[in-house]
């Protein structure tokens, strides 16, 4: 009974779920060329046998010390560590299975090595929960982990796998979208900061402001995206036809003017509602004291009530940073540029590996822009309200 | 000195402070007393600008407070309120240093005058100065909020139910602390209580204010001896009047030279914890001594009474 009630119930699941996959589930996929549908391969098929069982060594680590060791950081080690030696495995795999100067046939990874993974994945984050690091400790794994994925891409390591054959193909247009993709994230995240932040200010300073502008930018919340890019098209498009100079600006029914107007849009609501609840939240007697020792109401704002609402306007801010890295991925629909792009061609051509291109790289911004801001704001926060 | 003439204030029908008139003596504590919604805290905040005028006008040493912008006359006048609205981003030092740094005194002479101000509120400069006002307890907490008031060397003090949020034992040790302050610095202070007995135990000059007027503006045992109304003598308290007045005399005021039996009190004892120790020994008088134990004088139960009763 002792022994049964130390074994970790996470654990149990993870192994349940990592050993299927290993058994019955494709480690990888072999295709013969990039549409057709692949030959599932098992760990076994896909790698020489030393690198087969050294690989089933480690998992075989993992599996023990996520059942029967509690020491949090010795699972979050285990767990990196079988983390990449499973995502080397993947890539051993492509150089292993790809004949050479062969450039038709792609080696993706399979069902079992996504689902291995994303085993891992699970033990290391829970082990992260439970060792509840400080923020800057949060971002220097954050650095290390991008430094490591930085390294091994860049030593060419994945070449052989499939998404990056996509990316060899596509190298230079995948520099540009990576860089409109930013662009139009943080410019319309720039420009709703100045709009939104006064605006905040504003609603909080004039009760009476306040229901109707929240209640305004919660009704353009719900619309859905594509349909307000939609509605934006028609209006940009005559005033694009009526004003030569907002053409020449780049302004149209389609591209990058509606996408960032429509970011900008679902930019402002959570930053004007936290702009207000952080004001709301500052201590009455501290800006009473400040005003009556004389602070003109300029230096109340700068020095006493911003630097105390701050925490709760960032966390704002990060909510929109996170959003606008998702959606300017479905911008790509109205000819907006960025990762989507990738995205919805691989949906058009049935090119999995496409999709992922788009994808991968955005949900990796957006999740490192969520442990940065995370971060900045637990920092900001340990000045206590 | 502070002249307030004629000074009211009307938010939209309703006249909170009416006409009111009074000066405040230079180097003294004035306080106004009256109950909740009396008008109280907006004629204080009349006398810094926080609030305008409706009309009327108040002069500082014989100058218009409107002659100037409102936050550069704030900085010339100290202001403490209840809860202290210290800032809670800011350590100690750097809340104490708010007024000079606003001022553009030098680091230098801003870091003196904070640890000056820090040892004369019995806080160690080395311990407290770097810390944020949480990690203080209450008392501390109200001693450096009115640190940091007075951090400008302002000849003005205006005070806003200060103690109001301290338990009983720390309220009446800040109370001492303030009369000792006050004392030191020779601060002109205007505050701001609902507190009877504050008024009593701080005041030199006690205003007390009904629905927005001041309806006697006095010396405390005037107050008692010579209530301007009825609602005066309720508000000071008519069952111990006598015993109030006692508490504003001291034993060392009244007593006479010889030796009686009886108990040793303080000088600075007042006469009604005279009384109180006299009874207790069953004595009819007791022997006064200063604070180095040196006898001065005597004090007997018939002096005292005499002291319990309009003159
Ligand atoms: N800004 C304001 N607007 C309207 N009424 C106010 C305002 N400030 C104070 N009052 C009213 O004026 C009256 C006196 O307030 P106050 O001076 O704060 O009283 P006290 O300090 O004696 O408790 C109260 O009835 C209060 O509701
Ligand atoms: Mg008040």
């Amino acid at each position: 009974m002792r022994r049964a009630a130390r074994i970790d119930r996470l654990g149990v699941l993870l192994t349940v779920a990592g050993a299927a996959a290993l058994a019955f589930l494709p480690f990888v996929v072999f295709k013969h060329n990039r549409i057709l549908p692949g030959d599932p391969l098992g760990l076994f098929a896909a790698l020489p046998a030393p690198a087969a069982y050294a690989c089933v060594a480690t998992l075989i680590l993992a599996v023990v010390t996520a059942l029967g060791v509690g020491h949090a950081k010795t699972r979050f080690i285990v767990a990196l560590v079988g983390i990449a030696v499973v995502a080397f495995a993947i890539a051993m795999a492509g150089t292993a299975l790809t004949p050479p100067g062969n450039r038709v046939v792609r080696v993706a990874p399979g069902a079992g090595g996504w689902l291995l993974l994303a085993t891992l994945v699970l033990m290391a984050t829970d082990a992260l929960t439970r060792l509840r690091p400080r923020p800057l400790t949060r971002v220097l794994l954050l650095v290390l982990c991008a430094v490591a994925a930085g390294f091994a891409l860049g030593h060419g390591v994945f070449d052989q796998l499939s998404i990056m054959r996509e990316y060899a193909v596509n190298a230079g247009r995948f520099a540009r979208e990576l860089h409109v993709h930013l662009w139009l994230a943080l410019g319309s995240l720039g420009a709703a900061l100045i709009i939104a932040l006064p605006l905040g200010i504003l609603c909080h300073r004039v009760p009476r402001l306040r229901a109707g502008t929240l209640g305004a930018l919660n009704m353009i919340q719900t619309i859905p995206s594509i349909a307000l890019f939609g509605i934006l098209m028609a209006p940009l498009a005559a005033l694009a036809a009526a004003v030569p100079l907002a053409a020449q600006l780049g302004i149209r029914g389609i591209g990058a003017a509606p996408a960032v107007i429509a970011l900008f849009l679902y930019s402002l609501l959570p930053i004007v509602a936290n702009t207000v609840v952080g004001l709301k939240r500052v201590s009455s007697a501290a800006v009473e004291a400040a005003r009556g020792m004389g602070m003109t109401p300029g230096q109340v704002l700068a020095r006493i009530e911003l630097p105390l609402a701050l925490p709760v306007i960032l966390s704002g801010v990060r909510i929109v940073l996170v959003q606008n890295i998702g959606m300017v991925t479905i911008a790509a629909l109205i000819g907006a540029g960025g990762l989507g792009a990738f995205v919805f061609q691989g949906i058009g051509q049935t090119a999995i590996d496409l999709v992922l291109l788009g994808a991968i790289p955005t949900v990796a911004m957006a999740f490192a822009a969520s442990v940065l801001l995370d971060a900045l704001v637990e920092t900001l926060d340990r000045i206590p309200p | 000195m502070i002249r307030i003439e004629n000074l009211s204030k009307q938010y939209g029908a309703t006249t909170v402070v009416d006409a009111v008139s009074m000066e405040v003596e230079r180097n003294t504590i004035t306080v106004i007393v009256g109950t909740s919604g009396s008008g109280k805290s907006t004629l204080l905040r009349m006398i810094n600008r926080l609030v305008e005028p409706s009309s009327g006008r108040v002069l500082i040493d014989g100058k218009d407070t409107r002659s100037e912008p409102a936050h550069l006359l704030r900085r010339r006048i100290g202001y403490a309120i209840q809860g202290h609205g210290l800032f809670p981003h800011r350590t100690v030092a750097q809340n104490i240093a708010t007024v000079p740094h606003l001022l553009g005194w030098s680091e230098l002479r801003i870091g003196a005058r904070v640890a000056e101000l820090l040892r004369a509120f019995q806080l160690d400069p080395a311990e407290y100065a770097g810390k944020y006002p949480h990690q203080l307890s209450g008392g501390q907490q109200q001693r450096v909020g009115v640190a940091r008031a007075l951090a400008a060397e302002p000849s003005v003090l205006l005070m806003d139910e200060p103690f109001g949020a301290l338990d009983p034992i720390i309220r009446s040790k800040a109370q001492d602390d303030l009369l000792d302050i006050q004392r030191r610095f020779g601060t002109t202070i205007v505050l701001v209580t609902h507190d009877i007995d504050e008024a009593f135990r701080l005041g030199q000059r006690v205003a007390v204010m009904s629905q927005g007027r001041v309806l006697q503006y006095d010396r405390p045992a005037a107050l008692l001896t010579r209530p301007a109304d009825s609602l005066v003598a309720r508000m000071t308290g008519l069952a111990d009047r006598a015993l109030r007045l006692l508490s504003l005399t001291t034993a060392g005021q009244i007593a006479t030279p010889g030796s009686a039996g009886g108990p040793t009190i303080a000088a600075s004892a007042s006469l009604r914890d005279a009384l109180s120790e006299i009874l207790w020994h069953g004595a009819e008088s007791a022997q006064v001594v200063d604070e180095r134990g040196a006898p001065r004088g005597s004090l007997t139960v018939a002096a005292i009474l005499a002291h319990g009763r309009p003159e």
